[in-house]
C-alpha cells in the first residue's frame, strides 16, 4: 500500500496534506475539503475523550505526571502561571504579567486577582509559592525538579506579587512556568496537598477511577469567560488502539488521540468523524553516545546523518503524518526556527566521503530499538539499515524489550531509538537534552561553542540577538550534534464532527497542547 | 459423608501449600523483570537523584527476601498490604475489579454452560448427523480463532451497527439490566471461546457410555433414545462434565485479559497488566493469588461434586 502511494506521481491526498501543512504556519492540517466553518463557540455538552494512556497509578501528584491522560486531566482542573497559546506564543494565566531585571535573574510576577479555587478560596501569591516550592528542595521526587532547580528564592510582595530570584539569567523563565508539572494548587500552611484534586481550572473533579475514567463538571467561578465551553468532561482510558477507534466510530466518545497510523486512512473514510493532525515539536530520534567510538568522530556522525532517507521514513513510518527532520530538535513552528540551514539529505556518496574522512571504508554499528522508544522504531531501524548499505554502513538492528527500555537501553547503549515531546523554547530543549552535563543529554554531547552560546542566549533579553544565537546553535546541532533526527511526528487525533475546533490547534503537545478540554466546543 | 469432609480438609491444606509455592514463584518471576517501580513511575524523565529519593520513600531499598517476607506475613494476617504505586489498600483496588471479573465470568458461564451441555447431549444423541457435524464445526471454528479476532468480528457486526455498545462503561447509575446489555458482547465472545471444549467433552463422555452394556439393556427394553441419554447416560457422565465446566469457569475468571482490553472492561486482568507494567509487585501477587485460589477452589468443588454424583466413590473402602 505504501509503495503504491509513494510511486504515484502528482498530487496525492498525502501530497496535498503536506503542502497544506507547509502553508499554515502553525502546522494545522485538516483532510482535504474539510474546512471547518468557524462560529461563535457554543456552551454546553459533555466532551468524552478516549486516551491511549491511563493506568491505575495515575494520581493527583503533579510531580509524577507523564502520560497524556493525566496531563489533560491536569489542565482540565488546574491553571498554570503561564500558558503556551495555540500559535506557540506565551500568554499569562495565573500570572497576569511579568517583568525581568536587566540580567534576567530576578522576575517579578503579577498574580491575577479574583481567581477562585474549586473549594472556594481565592488564589494568592502564597499559593503560587507553595505550588512551585513543592518541586524544589532535596526531598523533591518531582520530575520537574530540573526546571525549578535554578530558582534560588521565591518570595511574595503583597498578595498579588511574587518575586523569583534565579541562580543565573534566564529569559525563558515565564515559558518554563507553563510546564504541565507546575499547576497552581491551594496552599495550607505553606504547602500544597498533592493528593487533592483542588485547583482553579475550568472543571472540577466529580469522580476519578485511575486507569478507567475521570468525570468532571464545570467550575462555575472560572475566571475565563471565553474558555471552558463544556458542561462536563468524561476522560476515558482506552489503551487498545482498536478499542479506541471503535469507541469513536460507534459514538461512545467524541475525541480520541493517537490514531493508529496504519488504519488512519480507513478511518478517514467515515463521514461522521475527521482526522485532525498537527505537526509540532514532537520528534523521533536516534541518539549516539558521542563519547564512545566510533561516534566520537563527527565524520562518522555526519556519515550516518547522510545514510538515511528521511522523506521515505516520514512516508513509510508516519504514513505522511509528520515532517522531515534535519537533526535539529527545534521544530518549524518555533519562534527561532532556522529554516535556511542546509539539509542533511540522503546521499550515500557523501556518507562514504565522511567515512573516508574518518579513515574508514566501511562501518559496522548496532542500533538498539524498541517500540517503547517510539512507535515504529523497529521498522525505522530496518529502513535505516537498508538505506545505509549503499554507503558501506552496516547497521545491525538490535531489538530490545519495551520493559525497562528507558533504564537499560536508553543512554546505556551507544546508539538507540528515542523520542522527545519537544519543548516550547530553544533554551528549554537545548538545556534539557543537548547541554553538557544535563541529566538527559542523551548523546553525552559536549560542544564548547554550543554551551557558551546556550548561556549567552538564556540571559539575553533582546529578541534579535537571541535569534542570531539560536540560529548558530541550530546550525551546530544539525552539523555536529550526536542525535540523528529523521522526522517530526504529528499528533494525529480523531474528532467527531459534533466537536468544533479553533482555526489554530496547539502543536506543542497532544490534544491542542493538552488544552482541548478548555479550547474546543460542540458545534 | 464423613469421607467427603476429610477429603475437603486435605484438599484445602494442599491448596494452601500450592498457593504458598505459587506466591514464591510469582515473587521470583517479578524480581526478574527489568527496572523497578521508581523507574517506571518517573519514566523517561527520571534522574538518579529523584530515583533515589523515590526508592527510599517506597522502601525499595530492602532486599528481596525481606520484602517477600513482609508481604507474606501481611497476607497471613489477612492484610494484602498497600499498592506501592497508588498508595491505596490493595483490597480496595482489587475489590471492585474482582466483582466485575466474577460478574462477567458468571454471565458468560450462564450463557455458555447451558448451550454447550445441550449441544453436547444433542450431538451425542444424533451423532454423525448433520446437526452433530454442524455444531462441532461451528464450535471448533469459534475456538480456533484468537479471542480478540472473535471480539472484533462481533464489534464489526453488532456494535458498529449500533445494536450493542463496543465498550463497557459502568457508573453508579448503571442498573443490572444495563450491565447485562453492555456486557453482552464480551460475554458472547467468551461463550464462543469456551463452548467447544465443554460441548465436545460432554459429547465424548456420553458417547463413551452409550457403548456400555447397561445402555444396551435400556435400549433393548424399548426406552426412547432421549430418555436413555438423559436418564441413564448423563448421570454417569457427570464427573468428566463437571470437571471440564470447572476448568472453563476458572479460565473465565483468569484468562479473559484480552477480552477485557478489547471491550475496555475494568476487570482484574487489566489491573494485573497495569500492575506488571508499573512493577507494583504486591498487587501482582495479590491478583496471582486470587487467580490461583480460583483454580484451587473450583478444582476442589469439581472433585467434591463428581464424588457426590458417583456413589461408588462415596463408599470407597
Amino acid at each position: 500500500m505504501t509503495n503504491h502511494l509513494i510511486g504515484q506521481g502528482g498530487m496525492t491526498r498525502r501530497g496535498l496534506l503536506k503542502s497544506s501543512m507547509a502553508m499554515t504556519a502553525a502546522g494545522l492540517m485538516l483532510p482535504a475539503g474539510m474546512a471547518m466553518a468557524q462560529a461563535e463557540p457554543k456552551k454546553g455538552g459533555t466532551l468524552r475523550i478516549g486516551f491511549n494512556s491511563g493506568s491505575t497509578v495515575d494520581n493527583y501528584d503533579p510531580g509524577v505526571w507523564d502520560t497524556n491522560f493525566v496531563q489533560v486531566f491536569a489542565q482540565a482542573r488546574h491553571n498554570y502561571l503561564t500558558e503556551i497559546a495555540a500559535d506557540g506564543s506565551l500568554v499569562g494565566e495565573v500570572a497576569e504579567s511579568w517583568e525581568a531585571s536587566s540580567d534576567a535573574t530576578t522576575w517579578t510576577l503579577k498574580i491575577r486577582q479574583g481567581i477562585t479555587f474549586h473549594s472556594g478560596g481565592t488564589l494568592t501569591a502564597d499559593d503560587v509559592i507553595a505550588s512551585i516550592n513543592y518541586h524544589r528542595g532535596p526531598d523533591s521526587t518531582s520530575a520537574a525538579k530540573p526546571i525549578v532547580d535554578p530558582i534560588v528564592e521565591m518570595k511574595s510582595d503583597g498578595p498579588n506579587t511574587v518575586i523569583v530570584t534565579l541562580s543565573g539569567g534566564n529569559a525563558d523563565f515565564p515559558y518554563l512556568m507553563s510546564d504541565y508539572h507546575l499547576p497552581i494548587m491551594p496552599a495550607k500552611d505553606g504547602k500544597i496537598d498533592p493528593t487533592s484534586s483542588d485547583g482553579c481550572g475550568p472543571y472540577k473533579v466529580d469522580s476519578f477511577e485511575p486507569g478507567i475514567s475521570a468525570s468532571l463538571s464545570k467550575h462555575q467561578g472560572y475566571w475565563k469567560t471565553d474558555r471552558g465551553h463544556f458542561d462536563g468532561l468524561l476522560l476515558l482510558a482506552l489503551p487498545d488502539p482498536v478499542a479506541r477507534q471503535n469507541a469513536l466510530l460507534t459514538g461512545e466518545v467524541d475525541v480520541i488521540n493517537q490514531v493508529d497510523l496504519t488504519t488512519v486512512s480507513m478511518m478517514a473514510r467515515n463521514s461522521a468523524i475527521r482526522i485532525l493532525s498537527v505537526t509540532g515539536n514532537q520528534h523521533f530520534c536516534f541518539p549516539m553516545d558521542t563519547r564512545a567510538a566510533p561516534f566520537n568522530d563527527n565524520n562518522v556522525r555526519l556519515a550516518l546523518k547522510h545514510a538515511l532517507d528521511r522523506q521515505e521514513m516520514v512516508d513509510k513510518i508516519l504514513y505522511g503524518y509528520g515532517a522531515v527532520g534535519n537533526d535539529n530538535p527545534i521544530g518549524p513552528t518555533q519562534q527561532y526556527y532556522a529554516a535556511d540551514l542546509p539539509v542533511n539529505s540522503y546521499d550515500p556518496d557523501k556518507a562514504k566521503f565522511y567515512l573516508g574522512q574518518a579513515g574508514l571504508t566501511s562501518l559496522d554499528v548496532p542500533l538498539w530499538v524498541a517500540e517503547a522508544g517510539f512507535t515504529g522504531a523497529t521498522d525505522s531501524g530496518t529502513l535505516y539499515a537498508e538505506r545505509a548499505k549503499a554507503a558501506g554502513i552496516n547497521i545491525t538492528v538490535e531489538r530490545a524489550p519495551n520493559d525497562g527500555y528507558w533504564s537499560n537501553v536508553w543512554m546505556q547503549k551507544p546508539w538507540c531509538a528515542s523520542y522527545w515531546g519537544g519543548r516550547a523554547t530553544c533554551d528549554w530543549m537545548f538545556s534539557t537534552a543537548y547541554a553538557a552535563g544535563a541529566p538527559w543529554n542523551e548523546s553525552y554531547w559536549d560542544n564548547e561553542r554550543f554551551n557558551t552560546l546556550l548561556l549567552q542566549g538564556r540571559s539575553e533579553l533582546d529578541d534579535a540577538k537571541r535569534g542570531e544565537i539560536y540560529h548558530e546553535m541550530q546550525a551546530i546541532v544539525s552539523n555536529e550534534g550526536g542525535v540523528v533526527i529523521p522526522m517530526f511526528a504529528s499528533f494525529v487525533m480523531g474528532v467527531s464532527n459534533a466537536v468544533a475546533t479553533p482555526d489554530v490547534v496547539g502543536a506543542n503537545w497532544d490534544l491542542d497542547g493538552f488544552r482541548a478540554v478548555e479550547r474546543w466546543w460542540f458545534a | 459423608m464423613h469421607g467427603i469432609w476429610t477429603m475437603i480438609r486435605q484438599r484445602l491444606l494442599l491448596g494452601m501449600l500450592t498457593l504458598f509455592i505459587i506466591s514464591a514463584v510469582i515473587f521470583g518471576a517479578t524480581e526478574l523483570l527489568p527496572g523497578d517501580l521508581a523507574r517506571e513511575l518517573l519514566g523517561q524523565s527520571a534522574t538518579e537523584e529523584t530515583l533515589a529519593a523515590l526508592r527510599e520513600q517506597l522502601g525499595l531499598n530492602e532486599s528481596a527476601p525481606v520484602r517477600y517476607w513482609n508481604w507474606l506475613t501481611g497476607v497471613l494476617h489477612g492484610d494484602f498490604g498497600m499498592s506501592m504505586a497508588t498508595n491505596k489498600p490493595i483490597s480496595e483496588l482489587v475489590g471492585t475489579r474482582l466483582g466485575n471479573t466474577l460478574f462477567l465470568a458468571l454471565y458468560a458461564a450462564a450463557l455458555a454452560v447451558p448451550i454447550s451441555l445441550t449441544l453436547g447431549v444433542l450431538a451425542a444423541l444424533w451423532r454423525n448427523s448433520i446437526f452433530d457435524r454442524a455444531s462441532n464445526a461451528l464450535a471448533l471454528t469459534a475456538i480456533s480463532f484468537p479471542e480478540f479476532f472473535v471480539a472484533y468480528i462481533l464489534i464489526l457486526w453488532l456494535a458498529q451497527s449500533g445494536i450493542f455498545p463496543s465498550m463497557v462503561r459502568m457508573t453508579e447509575a448503571t442498573t443490572t439490566l444495563d450491565f447485562l446489555y453492555m456486557a453482552f458482547l464480551p460475554a458472547l465472545t467468551l461463550t464462543l471461546v469456551v463452548t467447544a471444549h465443554m460441548m465436545r467433552m460432554t459429547r465424548a463422555a456420553i458417547i463413551n457410555l452409550l457403548a456400555s452394556p447397561y445402555i444396551e439393556m435400556a435400549r433393548l427394553k424399548g426406552m426412547s433414545p432421549m430418555r436413555v441419554v438423559l436418564r441413564h447416560a448423563v448421570p454417569n457422565a457427570l464427573a468428566p462434565i463437571i470437571n471440564v465446566v470447572a476448568l472453563n469457569l476458572a479460565y473465565l475468571i483468569t484468562g479473559v485479559v484480552v477480552v477485557e482490553v478489547v471491550f475496555v472492561y475494568p476487570g482484574l486482568g487489566q489491573l494485573m497488566i497495569d500492575a506488571v507494567t508499573n512493577r507494583d509487585i504486591p498487587v501482582v501477587q495479590a491478583i496471582a493469588l486470587i487467580f490461583a485460589c480460583a483454580y484451587v477452589l473450583l478444582n476442589l468443588l469439581a472433585d467434591v461434586l463428581s464424588t457426590i454424583t458417583n456413589p461408588r466413590l462415596m463408599h470407597r473402602k
